[in-house]
């Protein structure tokens, strides 16, 4: 390579390149910034968290149950993706019937059919599985605990055994991305060759991988659901963990989505034309606290913590991309019911206090500089530290990094008694993994993730009714009652209700924000 | 000459084997679990355990060393937990891609350093000399971080003459330094590296030729009639040693890639890499990046002491 003149040219960069405009980008294709640290994997269920699934994995691939995201102005729920419907078997309550949906193809061409379904669940079940994938097991353990068998009944039929009566089942199977079984063959079972030619029944097809850098997807014109087949030619996704990066990077024209920009840039964004979209979804900013011991196993301090809070003060700090917290679910989501609301009120607050005996009441909250969905965690614990103190608590933080506290979450009361409270924004997609898991025994971790070991008698009657209720409404009112339960009682330290906001430049039409953790992208278009 | 190469590949290996116990150490000694990149938040002590097991990481610490050592010997480096591809050609790549800021930003600043340095260790005490001192503990004071947020401001954003992130338009694979539409996606990255560079070159070159202009043997040229050129010529070759030791220390450092430049400039360089292997706790692509690195700066070390000495034989006769 001719460095000298190389150098020069760089360096010529800085005095000549004017005439040079930002890359442009194509019509109608759209690129996104991403605040993942890296390409999720394509290999079925993606890693980095939902994002994962929202770019890459619900893209590539479907699953039986997929969430219906055309709507903004109500909580998504499941609807029939690559099962046409399900039912519970009139003579096992522990037996699911899937129908599956016909005519489905994979991007290779291949037929999808029960063999698949069948075969997906047991290369991430069965370790003695020719295809056990160890990584793919590990990211749907979480959602397959309960599935006892899968077996096919007929070509587009499959039946699902669960270990214990479920209602709530159909949610799992919103969780597993089905996989194409003939393009694994294919490569000889080469899980990582399979990562770089991936094959869904998604609404986009592979096409380009550029190792930690980029991923870019292509319309899969042949797509069973023919509303969704996307309205772009291409769409190019770009991780870009640092938030200055991603909103430079926007304003320069070099994408034209950024996910997650920081609320001090979002003024910026404004000015410049770019529309900054948000929307509430199931996500909330708690703190779990130890049932087990300390302080706030009386419910009386664990009120008065809530009422120290001053919500409308953060919501104000974050710059108005989150909503106050007053339960666990936001109140757009149909079970919410009717749980107090823990109106800021430092004096009452230090009134149960005093009567509960725990003044000044010393709590020790172990918490995180990052993580997923942790939102702005230091600014955010001070002022939290800072409210608290000032109604007769007297706060210690105890900072560490994101692996430390999941160590620490994982592992459970137990083993870290110290700790009265923790720091961990949860994901709350569906009534089990929102609400169930938090108020009964059985997923006490390490078992489970209720980290605390909260649980009642009451919790735990309800979260047994709601199991065996078959009848949608009947359990609907039972989820009510159970989530009015948890408010009242207090079982964590509700702060916020992050808005997930997006910015995008005024180019990118269509984008129907669902209140989901996923986003529908094929609506969108791009103007050149 | 050759017992004196032999005699330091030998010091080199080592080091290097210190290295890799080091870095693989280290690597335990953060808390978190080695698998959390896989693991989801909610994954039970069960799940943890089959895991552990698929990915080797169920036996224990020295047994685990071992195995890892004689693979990398061979150069197997393992796979990625995170992506599951082969560590090697994820170093490989990103060591690929931080050489090719360095290819550049090593010649500018030595250049621009040497020069600054030479011309205030001419001149000590002259104002050439305090503004040439001045600039260099600016370069070095400067955060690179806040340099590169800078330079994207206002390069990118606001003035529209640069990108301001990634490395071509289309990624790495398809990259050419001769093409003018890829090449301007290394001049932010490339001017940031070589600010602190600079300002050590320029600060250790001017202390060096004003340390050589002050000893005997350059009263006794300029006795002999020679030219203040020609004096300048013997000074720079006396200075170069300790001059060619700070530099390859900086080529070192800056193979070894920013993480925050690259961070900031979504560069996919080694730093970039060793970040996300620290956030994702990628024990294998963290213990191969650091080794290989290491290695990297062993043998630049290596080669500037070779350099040295024959430079300056005094330095093989120590």
């Amino acid at each position: 390579m001719n460095i000298q003149r190389a150098l020069l040219t760089s360096l010529a960069a800085l005095g000549f390149a004017q005439a040079q405009p930002a890359p442009a980008n194509a019509g109608g294709t759209l690129v996104v910034g991403m605040t993942a640290g890296n390409i999720p994997v394509t290999t079925g269920n993606p890693d980095q968290g939902f994002e994962g699934y929202r770019f890459v994995g619900y893209n590539l691939y479907d699953s039986l149950a997929l969430w219906d995201l055309s709507k903004s102005d109500r909580a998504s729920e499941i609807r029939p993706g690559l099962a046409e419907n399900w039912s519970i078997d009139p003579e096992n309550p522990r037996r699911w019937l899937v129908k599956l949906r016909e005519g489905v193809k994979f991007h290779d061409g291949c037929a999808f059919s029960a063999d698949d379904v069948v075969w997906n669940f047991q290369f991430r079940m069965d370790q003695k599985s020719p295809n056990f994938f160890a990584q793919q097991f590990a990211y749907t353990r979480a959602f397959l605990t309960n599935i006892k068998s899968v077996e096919k009944v007929d070509a587009m039929t499959v039946a699902f055994e669960t270990n214990f009566v479920e209602s709530l089942f159909p949610y799992s199977l919103s969780y597993v991305l089905m996989v194409s079984q003939c393009r694994l063959k294919a490569l000889n079972g080469d899980w990582a060759a399979y990562a770089l030619q991936p094959s869904g029944t998604g609404p986009y097809r592979f096409d380009k991988f550029v190792a930690n850098q980029r991923l870019e997807l292509l319309p899969n014109t042949e797509y069973w659901d023919k509303s969704r087949v996307p309205k772009h030619d291409r769409l190019v996704l770009l991780p870009m963990p640092e938030a200055s990066t991603r909103t430079a990077a926007l304003l320069s024209g070099q994408v034209n989505w950024i996910e997650a920009p920081s609320p001090d840039a979002i003024p910026r964004l404004k000015s410049s034309g770019m529309a900054v979209v948000t929307n509430v979804y199931p996500h909330h900013w708690p703190y779990m606290l130890n049932h087990a011991r300390g302080p706030f196993t009386d419910v009386r301090i664990r009120r008065a913590a809530n009422l120290a809070i001053n919500r409308a003060d953060m919501v104000e700090m974050l710059g108005g991309t989150a909503i106050e917290d007053h339960a666990i679910v936001p109140p757009s989501v149909a079970y919410y019911g009717n749980p107090p609301k823990y109106t800021y009120d430092p004096e009452k607050a230090r009134a149960l206090l005093k009567e509960a005996g725990c003044l000044p009441c010393k709590v020790t909250f172990g918490i995180s500089t990052s993580g997923s969905g942790q939102m702005q965690p230091l600014p955010m614990n001070e002022l939290v530290k800072s409210q608290m103190d000032a109604a007769g608590f007297e706060v210690t933080i105890q900072t560490m990094d994101w692996n430390a506290l999941l160590d620490i979450y994982r592992a459970g009361v137990d083993k870290f008694p110290n700790y009265d409270g923790l720091n961990f924004s949860r994901g709350l997609l569906d009534p089990v993994n929102a609400i169930i898991k938090q108020a009964s025994k059985v997923y006490w971790a390490p078992a489970g993730p209720n980290w605390g070991h909260y649980a009642t008698p009451e919790s735990e009657r309800l979260s047994s009714q709601i199991f065996t209720e078959f009848d949608p409404a009947k359990r609907l009112a039972l989820l009510k009652e159970l989530h009015e339960l948890l408010g009242n009682e207090a079982m964590m330290i509700f702060v916020v209700h992050d808005l997930n906001p997006r910015a995008m430049s005024p180019k990118v039409k269509g984008f129907v924000q669902a209140q989901s953790w996923f986003q529908d992208l094929t609506t969108i278009s791009v103007d050149p | 000459m050759t017992r004196y190469i032999l005699q330091r590949i030998l010091y080199a290996i080592p080091i290097a084997f210190g290295v890799s116990v080091v870095c693989f150490s280290l690597v335990y000694l953060a808390p978190g679990d080695p698998l959390q990149t896989i693991l989801p938040p909610d994954a039970t002590a069960e799940t943890i355990e089959i895991v552990k097991k698929a990915y080797g990481f169920d036996k224990p610490l020295p047994i685990q060393f071992a195995i890892w050592l004689s693979k990398v010997v061979t150069g197997d480096f393992g796979m990625s937990i995170a992506t599951r591809r082969p560590v090697f050609d994820e170093i490989v790549m990103a060591v690929g891609n931080t050489g090719m800021l360095v290819v550049f930003a090593i010649p500018l600043a030595f250049s621009i350093g040497f020069s600054m340095g030479l011309l205030a260790g001419c001149f000590p005490g002259k104002v050439v000399d305090r503004s040439v001192t001045g600039i260099a503990v600016f370069g070095v004071s400067l955060p690179n971080y806040w340099l590169a947020i800078v330079m994207v401001i206002v390069f990118a954003v606001e003035l529209s003459w640069l990108p301001a992130t990634g490395m071509g338009p289309k990624g790495s694979d398809a990259f050419s330094v001769w093409r003018w539409s890829d090449a301007r996606f290394l001049v932010l990255p490339v001017i940031t590296l070589s600010m602190i560079p600079i300002g050590i070159i320029a600060r250790t070159t001017r202390a060096a030729i004003a340390e050589t202009r002050n000893q005997d043997f350059v009263q006794t040229l300029r006795a002999k009639g020679l030219g203040e050129m020609a004096v300048i010529r013997h000074v720079v070759k006396n200075a170069l040693p300790g001059v060619l030791a700070v530099m390859g220390l900086q080529f070192g450092y800056l193979l070894g890639g920013s993480i925050l430049v690259e961070t900031v400039f979504t560069w996919p360089g080694s730093g970039f890499l060793l970040s996300k292997a620290i956030v994702n706790r990628d024990v294998p692509v963290l213990q191969g990046t650091i080794l290989v690195l290491a290695v990297a700066f062993v043998t630049i070390n290596l080669v500037v002491d070779l350099l040295q000495s024959l430079i300056d034989p005094r330095i093989r006769r120590g």
